[in-house]
């Protein structure tokens, strides 16, 4: 087994650092000041392929593998929570559920946009009253000649309003399993301006306040027959084995949190001094970053065994729900380590730590929160 | 049109030095990057490729490590790279290093050759004009703007107080000014292609119409007589005086320092 | 190359639109101190056209003796025919050190003629003087005497290293303006003309200026600038910054300030130094009025001087300050201003 990153993805990531650092990090404070969303930034990773980085060249991709998608969302995610969820949620909840069920027409006309960037994707599951409890589904899509007519809405959606293509889950109708009555769901591609798709509330958020998190709402939306994605009834499916896909994505934007607020207390712990000394000499603090250290290599190592899963398995729930769990929950404590090894200085919003603290905690909750998680992986030990 | 790029990796002295705990330089920390003014240099010839369609070729010479850059230069869009290596080149001062790139050149077809100005390592600025001494063409040194014309370049040359614009046949030399452009990111996708590509290596074998005796570091003229590293700064002098004399103990540091 | 044949310590003397550089002045002044030392004398290379009668000048700041290379494709320089001048004189009057002013002008001729005349070239010299290489004797190796030794930062500046040309000649070298000091003009000098010149024949070398296009002063990015002039919350108010800008227009510098500056809103952010701010490396770095707290010193340390004015004695900038006054900046910085004004028009 070895370790070692190869060439290619050592150069990959030092490209993905140096778009960081020079791009993203001097926006970091503004956008989450100001809650804008990083338009720019958005079109100038697209330019360079940061858009559709694992899908195919022949569909406008970069062709890239998993685990090269993983670190870009990490390198972001060290100098900006929001710009990292931003790429995540649109190459993994929106380009590749397209890439995976999409016909080739849907691919021609959605994937195609998407991964060159010209187009921003977004992934519509969650609603008022299905969180965790995804199968609480409410929002309806009825068959009516050509068209299937959406009515319904969905909550706390990333990408929001900005976002171009969704993914948009719904009720098509009822099935039985297994003797009893249950809910059919299927997956829609939705573009915006469709009429009949507004948008409800803008979400104020603790962290990743540049991103864009919207109410979608649906009043008779009419698609076309074709914006099925997938088979009808197969929705649930589908949102389960995307949600996997976007774990991996979550677990990297975690762990890039972690990691940028351990090398900015680091070289903070250098210079602080107190009682004629540097902080870092006193043991307390030497201890503390230790542990952080471990935790985030600990880390670092399931979110990229869960991308080399997703390159060679079928199936990679377990190896995602692991790296998104101890991720996000290092990343929480990490970060709030962080501020307190900053003393005073680490709840001043004009140091980056208590920023990337407020960020940290989102990652504990969405795209499948720590307890759902924890059902995932349970789930597969004890069956 | 055929452009060739000289590019070189370089420790990243300019990225923020450090030091040991002794207060001695700590070089092993030092990042290698592709030279600041060499990759405007490359900008220019991409760009040159996106406007007309140039071949690019990029060329370094240097340890087996340097094979980096060219990859760096490929994922940005160079295409093709020369890795010129050989134990024989080491040492080399300018005189020789420019006489090792001519050499290589030599077997290439060229219509451009762009070099950067100076290296943050070297600090000289001499062997991009040495390398067209060599070669017989035209240098336009420290260009801050290139375009084509025909079978001519028409670049800004930059001085100190204005700028010549300068008309000259190719093929010719030119030396970029890191001021000259804001260089393109590498693609996730190009890096990949970059290493999928053959890279060509060359030793001394293979420089054309090159004496061995202007090679490396016995066929360098300058010779280094001692080097020594910066220390990291710590206090200086503190002097507390009455306003006049503070003023002369300052103009007086200025006047030593050579500030005026 | 018999290098017994090769005596006398040449300058290039650069000179734009028909006026001399100060750079062919303060290598005049080295020239001259080197030439005593090897017991030879002090020849300027004036190429231009129209230029013969610039060669007085060259007269009054050192020159033994100049060379004149005048002629109408030397109007505006360009690198081809000013090299075959170069070369052309060197092969012909065979000087043992040849000086060239490390400007856009020298570090582009420089090195073409060294290359052309086959010797070596050490650019951006901060010291130039006689002695012997190698330094100290080694048993088995000639030890050679009368060598130009030439030192000079190279890595960024993060090393120092002495050079010698032992085997070559001329031994070639270029200084930047500044470096060099000149001497005291004698007035009246007079010094031995001698017109040569090798005849130019355009080439393929020769290239054509289309258009010269002299520059405007524009603002400057701190972060380029030379010399900066800074200031801390001790400069008390945005009037009182009037000082520090009439200190850096005197230096040729720029202003900046520390974070509490633009926090109190007296400067724009783009004027900080610091952690949060901007991280500069002037030759010259003023920090007036400035405490020197980590956060601001971490953008500045490397400045290669830092000149430090402060009434407090125990303000943590002193710790990294290459000259630190403790005193009052409002007494101080205006008296310096004057005091440097005066040193510079007594120095034209």
């Amino acid at each position: 087994m070895d370790f070692t990153l190869s060439k290619e993805h050592e150069m990959a990531r030092s490209l993905f650092k140096e778009f960081a650092e020079k791009e993203v990090k001097p926006l970091a404070q503004e956008v989450d000041e100001t809650e804008a969303f990083p338009r720019e930034t958005v079109e100038k990773m697209a330019k360079l392929g940061f858009l559709g980085i694992p899908v195919p060249k022949e569909y406008g991709g970069q062709g890239c593998d998993p685990l090269t998608y993983a670190m870009c969302v990490e390198e972001l995610s060290k100098v900006c929570g929001t710009t990292g969820v931003i790429v995540s949620a649109h190459t993994s909840l929106c380009c590749d559920p397209i890439m995976t069920y999409g016909t080739e027409e849907q691919k021609q006309k959605y994937l195609i946009p998407l991964a060159k960037g010209e187009k921003l994707g977004a992934f519509g599951l969650t609603e008022p009253g299905a969180g965790t409890d995804a199968q609480g589904q409410q929002t309806k899509a009825v068959l009516d000649g050509d068209e299937w007519v959406l009515n319904g809405s969905k909550c706390f959606i990333t990408n929001g309003k900005e976002a171009d293509v969704y993914v948009i889950f719904a009720i098509t109708g009822t099935v039985e399993k297994r003797g009893r009555l249950t809910k059919e769901i299927s997956a829609f591609i939705v573009e915006k301006g469709t009429p009949g798709f507004t948008f409800g509330t803008k979400e104020k958020k603790m962290g990743i306040r540049g991103s864009s998190t919207y109410e979608l709402i649906f009043t008779d939306c009419r698609i076309p027959k074709e914006n099925l994605l997938g088979q009808q009834g197969k929705g649930f499916g589908i949102a389960m084995h995307t949600l996997d896909g976007g774990r991996i994505g979550i677990a990297s934007q975690a762990l890039g949190l972690a990691e940028g607020a351990l090398e900015t207390t680091i070289a903070y712990v250098k210079e602080r001094k107190q009682f004629g000394r540097a902080i870092g000499a006193f043991q307390n603090t030497q201890f503390q970053l230790a542990d952080m250290a471990t935790k985030v290599q600990a880390a670092q190592l399931l979110v990229y065994k869960a991308a080399m899963a997703k390159a060679t398995q079928k199936v990679y729930s377990v190896e995602a729900a692991m790296a998104k769990l101890y991720a996000a929950e290092v990343a929480m404590e990490v970060t709030t380590k962080a501020v307190q090894l900053h003393g005073g200085y680490g709840y001043i919003r004009e140091y980056d730590v208590e920023r990337m603290m407020r960020d940290a905690k989102i990652t504990e909750i969405y795209e499948g929160t720590s307890e759902v998680q924890r059902m995932v992986i349970s789930g597969s030990l004890l069956k | 049109m055929k452009i060739v790029v000289c590019i070189k990796q370089v420790p990243d002295t300019k990225g923020g030095v450090k030091f040991n705990p002794d207060g001695t330089l700590d070089r092993g920390a030092m990042l290698t990057i592709m030279n600041p003014d060499d990759k405007a240099g490359l900008e220019a010839a991409l760009r040159l490729k996106d406007q007309y369609g140039a071949e690019v070729t990029v060329v370094t010479m240097g340890l087996p490590k340097a094979e980096e850059v060219l990859r760096e230069a490929m994922a940005m869009g160079a295409d093709k790279g020369i890795l010129v290596t050989d134990r024989v080149l080491g040492g080399a001062d300018t005189w020789a290093t420019s006489t090792t790139v001519a050499g290589a050149i030599r077997n290439l077809e060229y219509d451009l050759i762009i070099t950067g100005r100076q290296a943050i390592d070297g600090d000289t600025a001499q062997v991009g004009p040495q390398i067209s001494e060599h070669l017989d063409i035209p240098v336009i040194s420290y260009a801050q703007d290139i375009k084509v014309e025909g079978d001519s370049v028409i670049v800004e040359r930059q001085y100190e107080d204005r700028y010549h614009v300068v008309k000259a046949k190719m093929p010719c030399l030119i030396t970029a000014l890191s001021e000259l452009n804001e260089p393109r990111y590498m693609t996730p996708g190009g890096i990949f292609d970059a290493y999928k590509k053959e890279l060509t290596v060359w030793g001394r074998a293979d420089l054309k119409d090159v004496d061995d005796a202007n090679l490396g570091l016995k066929g360098s003229p300058t010779k280094i007589a001692k080097a020594s590293d910066k220390v990291r700064k710590g206090a200086g002098e503190k002097v507390t005086l009455d306003p006049d004399e503070s003023v002369s103990y300052i103009v007086d540091k200025l006047k030593v320092k050579h500030v005026i | 190359m018999n290098l017994e044949e090769y005596k006398g310590v040449y300058v290039f003397a650069q000179q734009v639109d028909n006026e001399i550089s100060s750079i062919a002045f303060e290598l005049l002044g080295k020239a001259k101190d080197l030439a005593k030392d090897l017991s030879t004398d002090v020849t300027a290379v004036l190429i231009g056209s129209d230029v013969k009668g610039l060669a007085d000048q060259l007269a009054e700041y050192g020159a033994d003796k100049v060379i004149v290379v005048d002629d109408p494709e030397l109007k505006d320089y360009r690198t081809e025919p000013y090299a075959h001048a170069l070369s052309s004189v060197i092969n012909k009057y065979k000087p043992e050190i040849m000086l060239v002013g490390a400007t856009a002008i020298g570090r582009d001729l420089g090195p073409r003629v060294s290359a052309r005349v086959a010797t070596g070239l050490t650019a951006d010299c901060t010291v130039l003087e006689i002695g012997d290489f190698p330094l100290q004797a080694v048993p088995g190796q000639e030890q050679l005497h009368n060598q130009l030794l030439m030192t000079r930062p190279a890595f960024g500046g993060n090393t120092i290293a002495t050079i010698a040309c032992p085997y070559n000649r001329p031994q070639m070298a270029t200084v930047r303006a500044g470096v060099m000091q000149k001497i005291e003009p004698i007035k009246g000098a007079k010094a031995v003309v001698e017109e040569f010149n090798p005849g130019f024949t355009p080439d393929n070398k020769y290239v054509e200026i289309l258009d010269i296009v002299k520059s405007v002063a524009e603002t400057v990015d701190i972060m380029d600038a030379k010399i900066l002039v800074s200031g801390g919350r001790g400069v008390g108010s945005p009037e009182n910054f009037k000082i520090l800008e009439d200190l850096a227009e005197v230096l040729g510098g720029t202003v900046s300030c520390s974070r509490a500056v633009v926090d109190s809103g007296w400067k724009p952010k783009d004027l900080q130094v610091g952690q949060t701010g901007k991280t500069v490396r002037p030759n010259v770095y003023f920090a007036i009025g400035i405490s020197g707290a980590i956060q601001h010193v971490a953008g500045m340390e490397e400045s290669d001087i830092i000149v430090a004015i402060n009434k407090d004695a125990d303000a943590p900038i002193f710790d990294v300050a290459d000259y630190g006054v403790v005193g009052d900046l409002n007494k101080i910085v205006p008296k310096l201003t004057e005091a440097l004004k005066a040193e510079i028009a007594a120095a034209k």
